[in-house]
């Protein structure tokens, strides 16, 4: 039994690189500074070590060659999950190349939330430990913070010290629309966050109404979506007025159509402060099963976010045309691969197309796939990079344990070469 | 296999040679010396009317990390006015402003070049510059760490911490960040900015720290030559983009004392306030006292019109510019106590009057500067323009009626506020292989390459004479990377993989103790975690890395 220490995290987004985790052979306990997202996640047993063709055990390179043969005639095969570390996603783009497939991040139309304004007009972000030293007021917009990442406060709020903030505890936390669902928001010295709840589905125009306030807009009516004008009008005020206030959102949390456009407007509030004599940035949450690492190893490869085909040849990005579930519900789609080596319950989205499912180990289908390769997870099975939610810290993952299962980037890379030896090119 | 480049037209700047027919020996990836009599040449290229110099060097270029994949990510338009299609032997891609990585390489390589150097690596996202690095072939890379901005060395300069505190700080970040050079990014300005100023002069005191510019440059370029790194301190200056800067930039050459430091993208820092636009040229000047101070290197970052996206570490310059964002959209981000970025795109207009001069600066600069081993050919890819329009630009040093004939077409009024048409200077072959091959080389101090002597690695490549050198350099014969023939005809026609030059200088180990204890109470992330390790460039079996000593 060993014990590792400085354990970093793929799975919370927030890059927590402090667990300890005790090696039983093949068994993980994490014994220090685990949480409800991370403790789970490491935990989870292996079941499958072999993969399997229609239900029978085989080694990887028949596997791979089934795989390779279900790829070779397809017209619009869809590569989805992409849920992996880079090294699996550098190869995931490669066998995406070279058939012609179509890629697309399983959390891409929450991350499209974001890209769509960064597209469109951009923003001004900040990163962890620039909240860590500086913020002295965290505005959280439509999500539950502690929910998405149970140790966000205690490790970037109400940190002890701080560089540039004389009393942590003293920094305020103010949510709109969604309330917490805990107190990890309230502060060290007993005082709890500040809530200002609507409905998911009124934020667009609450956050319409808080930016028309910060630039000094005459708003006539009294409440919007339950919340008091004045109450906003407070909000408006203390933005103003922190040396340092961060803005944060999910981009997943606000679910109702068109959120881009309430991100949008939050990213053009926060340049709206920066011109009035202040400090004030963005941090969109993300940075779980890959999504970031998607976007980003599929952005330096492609130029384009991870919701890209290559059917012509070359990449081309669709937001809305290239939606996997979309390819799959309009039958354009011909074959899935489901890339997931982050968790096991995260299934391919249909079993009606003929299916090669590279997937954590200790996945289970109720129907089984054509091709099974049960693969390591990066972080726990194998060494590997991810990105953090604020998508500058690639955290170098670790190998924790012997359990012999090939990387995603092993298994695609054995179904990418059994193509060139049927030469598909 | 031995390879002969024979009857060619060899331009050897490193070995003086300069024009001389020459036959060169390639083997086991070097050049050799010509082999014995017997000795079987297993394959020859006649390379009669061939002109032949090493493969070219982009000594500041960005090519890796995270604002280059903002910049990407942010124009999708312009990567579907470019789309690269796979081939047999390539990967697919896009290119234009910001290419992707693959693309990078190919193209790069079809022009003649066989490395490039990002000069701009936050040491926090320095594991994503090499990742970025590591998806372009052909190409050697290598990157320069960017301090300066980091709250850890302005708390050191705050609490007087001593010289050698500071090498050691120095030299531990470039092992930690895999680089092979120091860069300074508008000294302080980045990290002044997160405390809401919005300028930061040569002499002004950062607001928290009480630090200044002048006490940063003096410190980090005397660590760089105290710790024998080859490249001096490369450093993107104060006030960029700001008319009248020429006067802080000529103050930031006089004020190093002598030490060696490189000033680069030296074009957005010589600007003058004269005429009724009060935005004139300061070249004349600038080049004056490039000439005068033998410490001092620059490379141009020559402007070029057309679409461009401007990245850069200076989030707070680029803030300041946003406003001629085009298309109007754009990226701040403050990162990690650590440093920052800015991502803006450009349209760059010969008849916009402050773009037009923009380019006559660039061009009156190299044209002025005498010394071709101080000077650098670039264009701050993407910042002034594209790589790919470094043939264009070569043909603008060599052809002085070309040059006049894009001078007539610019903004009249910058027509008149630049000396461009009384300067008859026109670069040699042998200057342009200085600028882009020896002279770079010797500058970041890259041992056995920017040469054709034997010993050297058979970074070669070879073009047709012609009289229109933009054609010239578009279309290099064939390019050979470590013996291995990558392109010919101007097509890549095999791709590999290039190795990352670092340079590992000593520190005493216990800088650590300091670090940890910052690293733990302020930063997001362990020590022993923020480190790169060699396996992680080298452990795909595509990655290496070639270590150069330190004097």
């Amino acid at each position: 039994m060993t014990e590792i220490t400085e354990v970093p995290s793929p799975f919370c987004g927030i890059g927590t690189d402090d667990l300890t985790i005790q090696v039983d052979g093949l068994a993980l306990k994490v014994t220090a500074n685990g949480c409800a997202v991370n403790t789970p996640a490491f935990e989870q047993a292996i079941t499958d070590t072999s993969p399997r063709v229609d239900g029978k055990e085989v080694s990887l390179e028949v596997a791979a060659k089934k795989a390779a043969g279900l790829l070779k005639d397809t017209q619009l095969p869809v590569i989805g999950g992409c849920a992996t570390d880079v090294n699996g996603m550098r190869a995931l783009l490669a066998l995406a190349d070279r058939v012609g497939a179509v890629v697309d991040n399983m959390n891409f139309s929450a991350a499209r939330n974001n890209l769509l304004t960064l597209q469109d007009s951009g923003w001004m972000n900040t990163t962890l430990a620039e909240v860590k030293n500086r913020c002295d007021l965290l505005l959280v917009v439509g999500t539950d913070l502690e929910a998405f990442a149970p140790r966000f406060f205690e490790r970037y709020l109400w940190n002890k010290e701080a560089m540039f903030v004389d009393d942590t505890a003293s920094r305020q936390v103010i949510y709109l629309g969604k309330a917490p669902s805990g107190n990890a928001s309230t502060s060290p010295n007993g005082q709890a966050a500040k809530v200002l709840t609507c409905a998911d589905a009124d934020l667009p125009e609450v956050i319409a109404v808080l930016r028309a306030l910060v630039k000094g807009q005459p708003i006539q009516a009294q409440t919007v979506a339950g919340i008091a004008i004045a109450d906003l009008q407070t909000l408006a005020e203390q933005l103003k007025a922190a040396r340092y206030s961060v803005v944060t959102w999910a981009a997943g949390a606000l679910a109702f159509r068109q959120a881009e456009l309430t991100v949008q407007t939050l990213s053009e509030m926060i340049k709206d402060i920066n011109d009035m004599n202040t400090r004030s940035s963005g941090l969109p949450l993300g940075g779980k099963e890959g999504d970031q690492t998607a976007n980003q190893v599929c952005g330096w490869t492609t130029g384009f976010p991870a919701r890209t085909r290559f059917s012509r040849g070359y990449p081309e990005y669709d937001p809305f045309l290239n939606d996997a579930n979309a390819l799959i519900a309009n039958d354009e789609a011909d074959a899935l691969v489901w890339v997931q080596a982050f968790n096991a319950k995260a299934t391919p989205p249909t079993d009606h197309l003929p299916t090669i499912v590279i997937g954590r180990s200790g996945m289970t289908f109720a129907k089984e796939p054509a091709v099974f390769i049960p693969v390591g997870t990066p972080g726990i099975d194998h060494a590997g990079h991810a990105y953090r939610m604020d998508n500058v810290v690639a955290i170098r993952l670790k190998k924790l344990r012997d359990s012999g299962l090939p990387s995603t980037a092993d298994a695609l890379h054995a179904i990418e070469n059994a193509l060139r030896e049927m030469n598909v090119c | 296999m031995l390879i002969k480049l024979t009857g060619g037209t060899v331009y050897d700047p490193a070995a003086g040679v300069d024009g001389k027919k020459q036959d060169i020996y390639i083997q086991d990836g070097r050049i050799v010396k010509k082999p014995v009599k017997d000795v079987q040449i297993d394959k020859e290229y006649d390379l009669k009317g061939k002109v032949v110099m090493s493969g070219a060097i982009d000594m500041h270029t960005h090519i890796g990390g995270g604002k280059g994949n903002i910049a990407r990510t942010l124009l999708p338009e312009d990567h579907r006015q470019d789309p690269v299609a796979r081939t047999e032997c390539t990967r697919s891609g896009c290119g234009h402003a910001m290419p992707s990585t693959f693309v990078t390489g190919y193209r790069y390589a079809e022009m003649g070049y066989t490395a490039g150097f990002e000069p701009a690596v936050l040491p926090v996202n320095a594991r994503q510059a090499h990742m970025e690095m590591a998806d372009i072939p052909i190409l050697d890379k290598g990157g320069y760490a960017m301090l300066g901005s980091d709250d850890y060395l302005l708390r050191m300069l705050t609490a007087k911490k001593d010289q050698k505190a500071v090498n050691d700080y120095v030299a531990w970040t470039m092992q930690a960040a895999k680089a092979i050079g120091i860069k300074v990014v508008n000294p302080g300005g980045i990290n002044a900015f997160k405390f809401n100023q919005r300028k930061l002069e040569l002499d002004e005191q950062n607001s928290h720290y009480g630090v200044t510019p002048r006490q940063i440059l003096q410190t980090l370029a005397t660590a760089v030559k105290e710790l024998g790194v080859s490249h001096p301190l490369h450093v993107h200056g104060c006030n960029l983009g700001v008319p009248g800067n020429m006067e802080t930039t000529l103050d930031t050459m006089e004020g190093i004392g002598g030490l060696p430091m490189h000033l680069t993208h030296i074009q957005f820092h010589s600007y003058g306030t004269e005429g009724d636009f009060k935005f004139s040229s300061g070249a004349a000047k600038i080049a004056e006292a490039v000439n005068k101070h033998k410490n001092i290197t620059i490379d141009v970052g020559q402007v070029l019109f057309g679409q461009t996206v401007t990245a850069s570490g200076d989030s707070m310059r680029q803030h300041a510019n946003h406003k001629h964002a085009n298309p109007n959209k754009w990226v701040t981000m403050d990162i990690e106590c650590d440093a920052g970025c800015g991502v803006v795109p450009f349209r760059y207009r010969d008849q916009n009057f402050v773009n037009a001069l923009q380019w006559a600066i660039g061009l009156e600069t190299f044209l002025l500067v005498d010394d071709p081993w101080r000077i650098f050919l670039t264009t701050d890819h993407p910042n002034g323009a594209p790589f790919t329009s470094y043939p264009h630009l070569i043909r603008l040093l060599m052809d002085k009626t070309f040059r006049n004939d894009m001078l007539s077409r610019i903004h009249p009024e910058a027509q008149k506020m630049t000396t461009l048409a009384s300067i008859d200077r026109e670069y040699s072959l042998q200057e342009i292989a200085i600028m882009t091959r020896a002279g770079a080389a010797k500058l970041i101090g890259l041992q056995d390459r920017g040469g054709l002597s034997p010993g050297n690695w058979a970074d070669i490549t070879i073009y047709t004479d012609n009289a229109d050198r933009e054609k010239m350099f578009e279309k290099p014969d064939y390019v050979f990377k470590d013996g291995d023939l990558v392109v010919r005809d101007g097509k890549v026609i095999h791709s590999k993989w290039g190795t990352t030059h670092v340079v590992k200088p000593d520190f005493d180990p216990s800088v650590e103790k300091g670090l940890k204890d910052y690293f733990d109470r302020y930063l997001t992330m362990k020590l022993g975690n923020f480190k790169i390790s060699d396996d992680e460039i080298t452990e795909d079996g595509r990655g290496s890395i070639t270590v150069h000593p330190t004097t």
